[in-house]
């Protein structure tokens, strides 16, 4: 579901920039349709979860005040090119979506 | 640092999305949704927490309370947001042995905007992007191994609120 999470690993010696972009509406529940008067009903990413060969980096749980298409900025030691990096998200409608990407070398 | 900021996210994503159309982001993209979802996904959502509408309740909810202020927590943000639907915040804590950084924006009607635990190799630290329905103090919780509660809070003042969009 879902369009693909766009990923960025960029190794910085030490030290893995890992950046993400979940495209998701992020609908709070309290926007109305345009001309109607109807509310949206909320649609968020409740949880995520980045993992580097299928261990856990940063697992989240996010609420409506997420800003649209959540963008996300972590860092991470001890990665190299070639692990695997993965993003997966579940929704408040049970919808989920999971990409990776293997780091390139820098 | 004002409009650098949003310019630096407003780049970021431009990259973002032409990479991903191009193929040439700087990692390959070896698999989309086809994969089966893994059970790694955090723990299951703190309805408690994030529905809370009061500030303290949703504090005692994410099992943040009882924290003292600290200085090692760096949060870096806009002192003034023209659109409240998206500011950015980024929290950096050096406290040793981070294990959360828990976000909140006190005058939001469900305070609690983010929770992020870390493992591995990660450090505690992060950079997203909030809406704020209104001037508000952001106030960021971490918690350590042991178990301890600090906290730091900075004031945004919003132009514009980002609640209705």
């Amino acid at each position: 579901m879902g369009e693909a999470i766009r990923i960025r690993a960029s190794l910085q010696g030490e030290l893995t920039e890992i950046r993400f972009l979940m495209p998701h509406p992020m609908e709070t529940g309290q926007r109305k349709e345009a001309g109607g008067g109807q509310l949206i009903p909320a649609h968020f990413i409740q949880s995520f979860s980045l993992t580097a060969n299928g261990a856990l980096l940063v697992g989240g749980q996010l609420n409506t005040a997420i800003s649209r298409n959540p963008l996300f900025s972590f860092y991470a030691r001890g990665l190299k090119a070639g692990d695997r990096i993965a993003v997966e998200w579940i929704d408040s409608r049970g919808d989920r979506r999971r990409d990776e990407v293997i780091i390139a070398a820098p | 640092m004002l409009p650098a900021e949003a310019g630096d996210v407003d780049r970021l994503r431009r990259l973002l999305l032409k990479a991903a159309t191009a193929g040439a982001s700087a990692g390959v993209m070896v698999a989309g949704d086809l994969l089966q979802p893994s059970a790694v996904l955090a723990a299951d959502w703190n309805r408690a927490a994030f529905t809370a509408t009061g500030l303290s309740e949703a504090i005692r909810a994410a099992g943040a309370s009882g924290s003292s202020a600290s200085g090692g927590i760096v949060i870096k943000t806009v002192d003034i947001a023209d659109n409240g639907a998206q500011v950015p915040v980024e929290v950096i804590s050096n406290i040793p042995d981070s294990q959360s950084i828990s976000i909140f924006i006190e005058k939001n009607p469900m305070p609690l905007a983010a929770s992020l635990t870390f493992a591995g190799g990660a450090q505690a630290r992060v950079r997203l992007q909030v809406k704020m329905a209104e001037s508000s103090r952001v106030r960021v919780v971490v918690r350590a191994a042991d178990g301890k509660n600090y906290h730091a809070s900075r004031e945004v003042k919003v132009t514009l609120g980002g609640c209705g969009t």
